[in-house]
């Protein structure tokens, strides 16, 4: 007999359709004339927010890694904060002032994120002056995997290349977490507004392709001036010292030949840029092409122009674009993930995924790390965040598919355990590279990260750990590689880390025996261990070593932003 | 990969050992004998062996010259004290020793302002001592490839000189890019505008004007043929290549007198007569020495 | 940091040499930039190699020491004398400049 259950006599399971119509009703009301089918009068915007939005509402403001939807966030600064305020922000970067300029002046209250490198100071004071509630900080692909659990944005504020009369949107190279954000937002009734840099009427012009559906988009904006977009990812090969590249050969020889790493990622920075500029001399004159490096979740970065040119490079899927590779991303489109239109199509979230599930190694800096392989960029006095590194840099547990370098890497860390822990498995290579002593001799190796007393300070639940140590396998510096892997107990992983912690403290303390003995068994290994001279870390083994260098190496295809041309 | 040696990458002395024949550098007044600044130590800045610039005598093609090169890494190529001195004094043995020419690898902002006044006294003494050798026909060729370029006193000490060879990396004023920004506005002048100080500064920029003789590519290989080019070009300084000069800038500022702001070398390049002007930042010194008016 | 006198510190260290360098011409590495040195290598009468370091970078003495100890155990040269300008190079550059020096004493 089926048991009685008092259900709820709720009359109305649509509240959020209700709630949706009755926005865009006053939306409509507000903006007369000045709205046009889905095209707002760009002097409009204002009105348009304070229709749209409610106190308390949660907010999703493209605040990406590289583009930012910078009309829509002034206009935000400029509502009526007696209309709008505490609003909940779920946005992955904050990269403007404005973005924090909201807080200051009660538009918003509360705020989830990934990272907020520009602003880490300012968000630090916030927080202690009490001005800004932060939910919790988040790796990229986690915020927005909480877009669609408890997260939701009942409002997208985005940014577009270009859209239709209809409201079909183009987001062209620079698509990033665009599909995510408004895909949550879209199908859980809420209001997604896109500023676009140009509008096309579909009689002279039409959209190259299209990247979100107008069915998706309720309100588009021309926007004054094109959505600001950084290039993050171009390093000047210039800037690269004789240690970097010696980390890069020994990277290249002690880990990408020894594993057999063919799918990676490379957390931005000179280090990685000098792995990419060896690949096509150093690491031909080892004949390791074809056998590593051949697939990359990376966003399009020009130091990998000539190893792409000499063929070493089958694949590259990206989180963004970047600023002056535009026209080489569409000469090589057998590389780049392009459209039938040529222009790039970027997805940091499936990019994140890719990096997490189908890659075999992440190799990325970091500023500290402790004795027990816990790394973190956090400092005192700013809370910044880490973006997709956790991501990269942690263990995928859910894989299931394997490849030589997983396996390698995973029985070199069970062999000899048992119980759970020595259950045979793979694992992915994260590696930390990082030079002994940072800017004016900082070490980067510390009995203990300031993230424990960033804790104290913003009243975190944990400490910020960038990297976790159990995730670490391997740790790269001028003085040699310490595999993680093989070691068996603390006290081995301590002295492993130590023996390569050059003159540090934490390096200058080293149980100088324990380490003899840790070289002995291969668990630490020198550059000479390696058969590399680092005499012979010049940088001569460049590819590249100069951004010029760069634009030759693509036959003129890329155009590298005014700020980094020296000719 | 690197065929070619980038002169802008290499330090002074590496420039200095591939410009002239292989193994005939000596070096006069080396590290070794420390004549190094008796300013720097008082303000905490650290010295360098040579003061930043080595001199000496060499063959190039067979034929004496003396050399100096000046390591831009070091305090910029400041011209302090010592530095100055030794140029000064390498110029002064140049007269007296009359060699087949004088070769300057210049990189230096100017003058060393750590030392002031004493920084001064040199760069001049320098500029007196060059005419001096130049007016005495010993050529003095100064070459321009370092990544710092060759600005303030030592812009002026190289427009002084009887050949000026430069890379299209090369950067040759008075006033530095930051300094123009400073004192006149970002509106006028934006320094981290990289391209604009380029067509300001840059070789090619000085090539097509006039102001550089020769244009080369970023070789080492490539500046020590234009040094060989050089050895025979002695150009007095006389009344009617003053006359001439003058003639030539009164008639370029004519020809610039209605060219609005934004316009800057494009426009004058064009109304210099050089085709396709607004290519020029994009072209290879190759194809650019095809664009030169006569 | 407080003890230190204003200005640059010069630091200084002997060490009893095995490997006589013989006579050679001084050896020159590196250049004096921000976060660079310069190296000089002169024989020297004796069998002591003497390392003296002029230095910007205030506060680093037991660092310094640890470095050249490493580079004499590397090198034990007898009759030599090093002789250094830095401004703040990192050990890992140090001790590349110094090896380089070093390798061009031995052909």
């Amino acid at each position: 007999m089926p048991i009685p259950f008092a259900s709820m006599d709720r009359m109305n399971w649509n509240t959020k359709a209700i709630d949706r119509a009755d926005r865009l009703a006053r939306a409509r009301h507000a903006l007369g004339r000045r709205l046009l089918g889905k095209q707002v009068a760009t002097d409009a915007v204002g009105a348009l927010l304070e229709a749209t939005l409610q106190p308390g509402d949660r907010v999703c403001l493209e605040g990406n890694n590289q583009k930012q939807a910078d009309f829509l966030a002034r206009a935000l600064v400029q509502v009526d904060p007696q209309r709008v305020h505490d609003l909940h922000m779920v946005q992955s970067v904050l990269a403007l002032p404005e973005h924090l300029d909201i807080f200051e002046n009660g538009v918003a209250r509360r705020l989830d994120f990934s990272f907020s490198g520009p602003q880490g100071a300012r968000l630090a004071k916030l927080v202690s002056a009490k001005r800004i509630e932060i939910g919790a900080i988040h790796t990229y692909l986690e915020l927005f995997a909480r877009y669609f659990v408890d997260l939701t944005p009942k409002v997208a504020l985005v940014a577009a290349q270009a859209a239709d009369a209809e409201g079909n949107l183009y987001t062209g190279p620079n698509t990033e977490d665009t599909p995510a954000i408004v895909e949550a937002t879209a199908f859980s009734g809420g209001i997604v507004i896109a500023q676009v840099n140009e509008l096309v009427d579909a009689g002279t012009t039409s959209l190259p392709r299209i990247d979100v559906p107008a069915g998706w988009v309720d309100f588009v904006v021309r926007a004054p001036k094109p959505n600001v977009i950084e290039p993050l990812f171009t390093r000047d090969p210039a800037q690269i010292g004789e240690v970097q590249v010696l980390m890069a050969m020994m990277a290249i020889q002690g880990i990408y030949a020894e594993y057999g790493v063919q799918r990676l990622n490379h957390g931005i920075g000179f280090d990685t840029a000098a792995i990419e500029l060896l690949l096509p001399t150093y690491g031909e004159s080892l004949g390791l092409k074809g056998k590593i490096c051949r697939h990359w979740a990376l966003n399009p970065h020009p130091a990998l122009i000539p190893a792409i040119e000499a063929g070493w490079v089958e694949s590259v899927h990206s989180f963004g674009s970047e600023l002056g590779m535009e026209d080489y991303i569409r000469a090589r489109s057998d590389v780049f993930f392009t459209g039938a239109d040529g222009s790039l199509r970027s997805n940091r979230a499936f990019c994140q995924a890719a990096g997490h599930y189908a890659c075999d190694l992440f190799i990325g800096s970091t500023l500290q790390m402790d004795l027990d392989g816990n790394s973190s960029t956090a400092t005192l006095g700013r809370i910044t965040g880490f973006g997709g590194a956790p991501n990269m840099g942690a263990d995928a547990r859910g894989r299931r598919h394997a490849s030589a370098a997983w396996l390698k890497a995973g029985q070199q860390a069970r062999t000899g355990r048992g119980g759970a822990a020595g259950t045979p498995r793979g694992q992915k290579l994260v590696v930390q590279m990082v030079e002994t002593f940072r800017e004016h001799m900082q070490p980067a190796f510390v009995e203990r990260l300031d993230a424990w007393t960033l804790q104290e300070q913003a009243g975190m639940d944990l400490p910020p750990i960038m990297i976790y140590g159990d995730d670490v396998t391997h740790v790269l510096t001028e003085e040699g590689i310490a595999n993680l892997l093989l070691c068996r107990s603390d006290a081995e992983r301590e002295q492993a880390i130590r023996g390569v912690a050059g003159y540090t403290a934490v390096g200058l303390a080293r149980d100088r025996r324990m380490v003899e003995n840790l070289r002995d068994r291969g668990i630490i290994r020198r550059p000479q261990d390696m058969g590399i001279d680092p005499r012979d870390a010049t940088r001569n083994l460049l590819a590249a070593r100069s951004m010029r260098d760069l634009v030759r190496a693509s036959h003129g295809l890329y155009a590298p932003p005014k700020r980094f041309r020296h000719w | 990969m690197n065929v070619h040696l980038s002169y802008a990458e290499c330090p002074a002395r590496e420039r200095l050992q591939r410009i002239v024949d292989p193994g005939s550098f000596h070096e006069w007044l080396p590290p070794a004998e420390r004549l190094t600044s008796p300013h720097l130590a008082a303000l905490g800045v650290p010295s360098s062996f040579d003061d930043g610039v080595a001199i000496g005598r060499a063959t190039l093609a067979g034929r004496p010259v003396f050399v100096a090169a000046q390591e831009g890494r070091f305090m910029g190529g400041g011209v302090g004290e010592v530095h100055g001195a030794k140029l000064a004094g390498l110029l002064r043995r140049a007269l007296r020793d009359r060699p087949h020419a004088v070769v300057l690898l210049a990189e230096s902002g100017g003058v060393r302002l750590h030392e002031a006044n004493a920084g001064l006294i040199a760069v001049s003494e320098v500029m007196r001592a060059l005419l001096d050798v130049r007016a005495a026909g010993v050529p003095v060729v100064v070459l321009i490839g370092g990544a710092n370029g060759c600005f303030g006193g030592m812009g002026i000490v190289a427009r002084c000189a009887d050949r000026v060879v430069m890379s299209d990396v090369g950067r040759l004023a008075m006033s530095g890019p930051e300094v123009i920004e400073a004192s006149h506005g970002v509106d006028e002048f934006d320094a981290r505008d990289r391209a604009l100080v380029w067509r300001t500064t840059g070789g090619k920029h000085r090539w097509l004007t006039g102001d550089c003789d020769a244009l080369v590519e970023d070789d080492v290989e490539a500046f020590r043929a234009a040094a060989i080019a050089s050895l025979d070009a002695s150009a007095p300084v006389t009344l009617e290549t003053l006359e001439a000069e003058h003639a030539l800038l009164a008639a370029r500022l004519a020809l610039l007198a209605d060219v609005s702001h934004e316009d800057d070398a494009v426009a004058l390049w064009s109304r210099l007569g050089v085709a396709d002007a607004a290519r020029v930042g994009d072209l290879d010194v190759d194809e650019l020495r095809a664009l030169r008016p006569a | 940091m407080k003890d230190i006198a204003p200005g640059l510190e010069t630091l200084e260290y002997v060490f009893p040499g095995e490997r006589p360098a013989g006579d050679f011409a001084p050896v020159l590495a590196g250049v004096v930039g921000s976060g660079n040195l310069e190296v000089l290598v002169e024989p020297a009468p004796g069998s002591d190699c003497s390392i003296r370091i002029e230095t910007s970078a205030r506060g680093f003495g037991g660092i310094w020491e640890a470095v050249v100890r490493d580079f004499h155990a590397r090198h034990p040269l007898a009759g030599v004398r090093v002789s250094i300008n830095d401004m703040g190079a990192t050990p890992a550059v140090v001790s590349l400049r110094l090896d380089q020096a070093v390798s061009e004493l031995t052909p």
